[in-house]
Formats: structure tokens, C-alpha cells, sequence
């Protein structure tokens, strides 16, 4: 996985609420057996029109915002169906961070398996960093994981929450089952245990 | 004196059988089950291939292709699509490589995962079972730890049978008194997430329990977990009972003789202790649940069948424009009377309500009606057996004899993957999980109700209160 430390970019506002898996990445193309190509089709149906010509006015079509790094999102971001399409979408089409109030379980998890950075903030915050998203000048902003602030464009530093162990397999862009088979030895002798206890498990 | 320190929830308990390790605030914790379908696994077993590993526990690992198959009895040589056919054949070669448990699409016990798992006896009380789903939760029914992961933790659980996971908190859903007629579980978890919304549950595991719940036959109990997801929870999960133990005994994989015995003895201690910390609690009572249905694109935009289509303005900060939204992309005005919204499909199935059980309660509904004509209502049974089973009882001529198209397993029109879609604009009254704009085709607008209210929709043409049957 690829490593994350410093991004600068540019915010778009999505501030719908309720952004399922289904909006992000539709059926037609889960049918792929490959992690990789699903940006193009990223929000489809809201990006696209039944002609398959882009939608104008959606912010991702927007010229300046079609280069986009970070989404400033509604509430509940994610939510619906556990497709790791969704993430694997989103990083396909450049996107490195979320910023929201809430976040889907399972996609917020999904996340952080692709490099991918979400941003649980608080109301006021959330409503700072969407004016800002929403105006091409202070769109761009930066994300320090490192330190956990996100910068914005006037200078402003703002803190964030991030889990100490995801942040380390961020920061390092390590691989969970790596680091799980080193605890092998443990695995086999919890395995050992379990299956003398509940022998029909 | 108490003892609350040491008392845990049904949830606590299931997780500390299978915690293996535990560092801050990150555990790894053992898998039980782990059920493979054929969307989300193919890019997990490709890894395990480019790293040159093996499926750690090949025995606690089930596939079976279920959300790409076609529904048609030519389905064998007709996949609908190429890509389509494709993962199909992936999900084939995957299984047979590394040596996996699988029910293949010409196997009469091929159906929906969520729905074959209780089936075949692979899910049982107590255990931790997890599927590249978020439908997985259905499993909680009885008393097992389930849930949906996305597709690096299903390579994680192919190659080490364990996943790293953060504690979730305890959340208490009670629904008390007795249930009035026409009331199903479907009503139950439709109301519950209409009550707590969308996000409500996030973060927590979600025990369901009172006299209601306790109520309620194991199918309605998988109904009631299944959409635990739609109310944001990590899981659901119902204390497992005698009806739990009916279920499960004598089914091809659960334990049989001594192991039996052992295993009713243990899992008879599976319920939270009466003084048990929940964090958050939520109480219904029975009697305030109506039949209901779902007027937007949201689970938690719920309302009885007898109400009117809210107005935006009825809803408060960015739920107003969600609203709006919704109202628009489903062709409806503030104020109309839900019962007359005409509908032009109706479909039957998933794995919220494709089930012996449901299509029972479909046949009560339709036996001896016809489906009001130029509406289009499909039937897809949850698997193979459930199929079989519905055509030995005489329901499924009943319901081709009012007008309904009979189908083979699978999840067909819930998520439309393969050819079974709404076209735009289509309404559908649907006995499915998630009414998302473009969930059921582009454009189409789905109504989520439970399988009698879909019945009585399919005979009037129209959202229909089915006391009025």
C-alpha cells in the first residue's frame, strides 16, 4: 500500500447526506475481478446522464474540481453495501481524503485498507471546511497526518482524531496480513485452544 | 451487591471467546465462518495468489455465487453478461483451487449466502462469522457475531482466519407487548431504523430483544438482523432460544451426538446478564408498529401504510434537502396519500425476505387473486431448497397462477446486478433492503415493505394497507 503522509490538494464539497456505496460506484461495474479502473465511473450516476455525456453542473465534472484530492462530505459517508469498490473508485479517480461528521462503518474501515484517509470532524468544523471547499481559491488545503491537522489555505490549523494503529499502517503503508502472520504462532495456539473447547465450531 | 464489572452482554461474551489478542484499542479476533460470494472475493484471492498463500481454514470457508447469477432456467448457458460469466467462472476456479467448501449455481443448494448459511447448519450460536457483504448481519438471528467486511479484510480472513477489528459499543433495541395484525418483522426493522435513523446504530452491535422479538419465528428473526446494517450497526444479534436450537438441529453441518450436547450446553449460556451495560437503548412497543412503507431513498424514510407523503420542511437541517431530493427522484408530492401510489413491479426475494416463511405469507395474500394486469411481479426464492420446498407445498402454483413470474435463486432484483432491473422511472413495491436511487436499475424508485404488503400491492396495483385484504 501506498504510503501516506503530506497531501495537498483540492477539497470538493459534496455535502449530501447519506452518500451510499451505491452512488459512489453503481452494480454494472462490480463485476470487474480487478481492484483498478473503477475512477471513470466514480458517482456515475449523478456524474453522468442517461447518454452517458457529463453532467455540467456536478461538482467532479467542474473543471478545477475534476482534479480533486480530498471530498468534504455529508453525514453518514458510505453508507449501504460493504464493496470495497467504492474506496478502490475513489482512489482510482484521485481521491486520498475524506472529511465528514460521520462515516459508514464498513467503508470507513475499507479506507484505510487503500490509503485512503477519513476525516470524522465536528459540525462546526465540517461547516468551515465546506465554505472553504465550495470556493475555488480556498479549496486547496493540506492534510498532515503526521501532526493530524488539516491546513487550510488562510493558514488555520485544525486538529483531528485518527485511530494510533490505522494511522501507523497509514503512515507506513503497511499491510494488515503481514503484519497479522506475525502473530502466527499466536493464531495456532488460540486455534489449538479454541477447537478443544468448542469442538464443533 | 452487584457485580457489574463482571457482567457482560451477549455481544461481550461472543467477543471474548474469539479475542486472540488485543493492543489499545486494536484486537484480532478468530473467525468461525467466513462466506465467500462471487463480487467481492475475486481481487482477495487474487492477492493471496501474487503473495503465494494458502486459505488458512478452508473447512470454515463456504462460497457460492449468488448476487451475478441470472434467475432464468437457462441460466447455466446464459449469464446475461460477459463479465458477468466471467466472475462466475473466477468464483469456480477459486473455490476448486483452494479447496473451499462450495454450493456451485447447478447445485440445488445454491441460493443467497445469507440465506444458505442457516440453511446447510454452517451457522450457529455463538460463533463469529463474517462475509464480504453488509447483509452478513443476518446471521445474528441466532446468536452468532456477524458481519459484513470489505475485500482486503476477506483476503486478510482467507490467509490468517482472523480479522482486525475495534470493539464495538452495546446498543439495546427492546420491542415489547404483542405484534397486531398484519405486523411482521420486517415492520419491526423498518420501524426501529425509521425511530433511529440511517446512522443510529453506527459504531455499536445492536441486540434486538422483548416478547416481540422473542416472538418471532427464526425467519423473522433473520429479517428483523438482516437490516441492522440499514440502521448503521455493526451487527444484530438475538440471545438464541429453543426455536434457535429447533432450527439448527439436524441440518448437514451442525453438530450432531456428544458435540451436540456440549454445544447446547454452552450455548445456553449465550444471553446478556440481566445487569449487563448497554450504551445506548431503544424500547418500542408492539402495539405502535403499523404495516409499513418506505416513500424515499433513505431505509429510514418509513411510515405507515395508512400516512401521507411527508414535505420536506417537515425535516430539519440537511435532511430538508435530502428530502427534497428524494421526493423528486421518486415522482411523488408532499401530501399524497401513500395508498395511492400506483406501482409497476413488485418483487419478492433477497435476503430480507426470500425465505420459506415469506413466500408463505405472499400465498396467503395472492392464493385464488390475480396480479392486477400490466404490473410485472417476479418471485426469486432465496435458494434452491427454499424453491424446491415452496413448489412441494403448492406455492409456487399459486403464485403463477395469480400472475407471478416463478424465478431460480438468487439475489436478483435487490441489487440488480444481473438482467433483473426496473427500468426508470418503474415503481416497485419491494420486499428488499435498500430503496438508494439507481438500486434497483437506474431510475428506479423501490417502496421497501414486507412480503404481505408487497402481495396486496401486486393484486391492487398500488401501496396497499394489506389489513384491507
Amino acid at each position: 500500500m501506498e504510503k501516506f503522509n503530506l497531501l495537498e490538494g483540492i477539497a470538493a464539497p459534496i455535502p449530501l447526506i447519506n452518500i451510499d456505496t451505491d452512488m459512489l460506484i453503481p452494480k454494472q461495474f462490480l463485476k470487474t475481478i480487478k481492484r483498478t479502473g473503477l475512477g471513470e465511473n466514480l458517482f456515475f450516476e449523478m456524474r453522468y446522464d442517461q447518454n452517458g455525456n457529463e453532467i455540467k453542473d456536478f461538482i467532479l465534472n467542474k473543471d478545477h474540481y475534476s482534479k480533486a484530492s480530498i471530498i468534504v462530505g455529508g453525514a453518514n459517508f458510505g453508507c449501504g453495501s460493504s464493496r470495497e469498490h467504492a474506496p478502490w473508485a475513489l482512489k482510482d479517480f484521485g481521491i486520498k481524503c475524506i472529511i465528514s461528521t460521520s462515516f459508514a462503518d464498513i467503508f470507513f474501515n475499507n479506507c484505510f485498507k487503500n490509503g485512503i484517509l477519513p476525516i470524522i470532524v465536528s459540525e462546526d468544523l465540517h461547516q468551515i471546511l465546506l465554505q472553504d471547499a465550495e470556493m475555488e481559491i480556498t479549496s486547496i488545503m493540506k492534510i498532515d497526518l503526521e501532526n493530524q491537522k488539516i491546513v487550510r489555505n488562510n493558514g488555520d490549523q485544525l486538529d483531528f482524531e485518527v485511530d494510533e494503529f490505522k494511522k501507523y499502517c497509514l503512515l507506513n503503508g503497511l499491510d494488515d496480513i503481514g503484519l497479522t502472520l506475525k502473530s502466527a504462532d499466536k493464531i495456532s495456539s488460540f486455534e489449538k485452544e479454541y477447537s478443544d473447547k468448542f469442538s464443533w465450531a | 451487591m452487584k457485580t457489574m464489572a463482571k457482567s457482560r452482554t451477549l455481544y461481550d461474551k461472543i467477543w471474548d471467546n474469539h479475542l486472540i489478542q488485543s493492543e489499545n484499542d486494536t484486537s484480532l479476533i478468530y473467525i468461525d465462518r467466513h462466506l465467500v460470494h462471487e463480487v467481492t472475493s475475486p481481487q482477495a484471492f487474487e492477492g493471496l495468489r501474487e503473495a503465494g498463500r494458502k486459505v488458512h481454514a478452508p473447512n470454515k470457508t463456504i462460497a457460492v455465487p449468488d448476487h451475478n447469477v441470472a434467475t432464468t432456467s437457462d441460466r447455466l448457458t446464459n449469464f446475461g453478461s460477459e463479465e458477468g460469466r466471467i466472475q462466475l467462472e473466477t468464483l469456480d476456479k477459486n473455490a476448486r483451487d483452494f479447496g473451499i467448501n462450495y454450493y456451485a449455481v447447478d447445485d440445488i443448494r445454491q441460493g443467497i449466502v445469507h440465506i444458505i448459511g442457516p440453511e446447510q447448519g454452517w451457522t450457529l450460536p455463538g460463533m463469529t462469522i463474517v462475509c464480504g457483504d453488509s447483509h452478513t448481519a443476518t446471521h445474528g438471528a441466532f446468536g452468532a457475531l456477524a458481519h459484513g467486511i470489505g475485500t482486503s479484510e476477506v483476503e486478510h480472513v482467507l490467509a490468517t482466519q482472523t480479522l482486525i477489528q475495534q470493539k464495538s459499543k452495546n446498543m439495546k433495541v427492546k420491542v415489547s407487548g404483542e405484534l397486531g395484525n398484519g405486523v411482521t418483522a420486517k415492520d419491526i426493522t423498518l420501524t426501529i431504523i425509521g425511530k433511529t435513523g440511517t446512522a443510529g446504530g453506527t459504531g455499536h452491535v445492536i441486540e434486538y430483544c422483548g416478547n416481540a422479538i422473542e416472538s418471532l419465528s427464526m425467519e423473522g428473526r433473520m429479517t428483523v438482523c438482516n437490516m441492522a446494517i440499514e440502521g448503521g450497526a455493526r451487527a444484530g444479534l438475538i440471545a438464541p432460544d429453543q426455536k434457535t436450537l429447533d432450527y439448527v438441529k439436524g441440518r448437514p453441518n451442525s453438530p450432531k451426538g456428544e458435540k451436540w450436547d456440549k454445544a447446547v450446553k454452552f450455548w445456553k449460556t449465550l444471553f446478556s446478564d440481566p445487569d449487563a451495560y448497554f450504551d445506548k437503548e431503544i424500547f418500542l412497543k408492539a402495539e405502535d408498529i403499523a404495516p409499513v412503507v418506505t416513500w424515499g431513498t433513505s431505509p429510514e424514510d418509513v411510515l405507515p401504510i395508512t400516512d401521507f407523503v411527508p414535505s420536506p420542511d417537515n425535516f430539519q437541517g440537511s435532511k430538508v434537502e435530502a428530502a427534497k431530493r428524494s421526493l423528486e427522484y421518486m415522482g411523488l408530492r408532499p401530501g399524497q396519500k401513500l395508498q395511492d401510489i400506483e406501482v409497476d413491479a413488485v418483487f419478492i426475494g433477497s435476503c430480507t425476505n426470500g425465505r420459506i416463511e415469506d413466500l408463505r405469507e405472499v400465498e396467503k395474500i395472492v392464493k385464488g387473486k390475480k396480479v392486477k394486469s400490466g404490473i410485472r411481479a417476479m418471485v426469486v426464492p432465496g435458494s434452491g431448497l427454499v424453491k424446491k420446498q415452496a413448489e412441494e407445498e403448492g406455492i409456487a402454483n399459486s403464485l403463477k397462477e395469480a400472475g407471478f413470474d416463478w424465478r431460480m435463486p438468487g439475489c436478483s432484483m435487490c441489487l440488480a446486478m444481473n438482467p433483473d432491473q426496473l427500468l426508470p422511472e418503474e415503481r416497485c413495491a419491494a420486499t428488499s433492503n435498500r430503496n438508494f436511487e439507481g438500486r434497483q436499475g437506474r431510475g428506479g424508485r423501490t417502496h421497501l415493505m414486507s412480503p404481505a404488503m408487497a402481495a396486496a400491492a401486486a393484486i391492487t396495483g398500488r401501496l396497499t394497507d394489506v389489513r384491507d385484504i
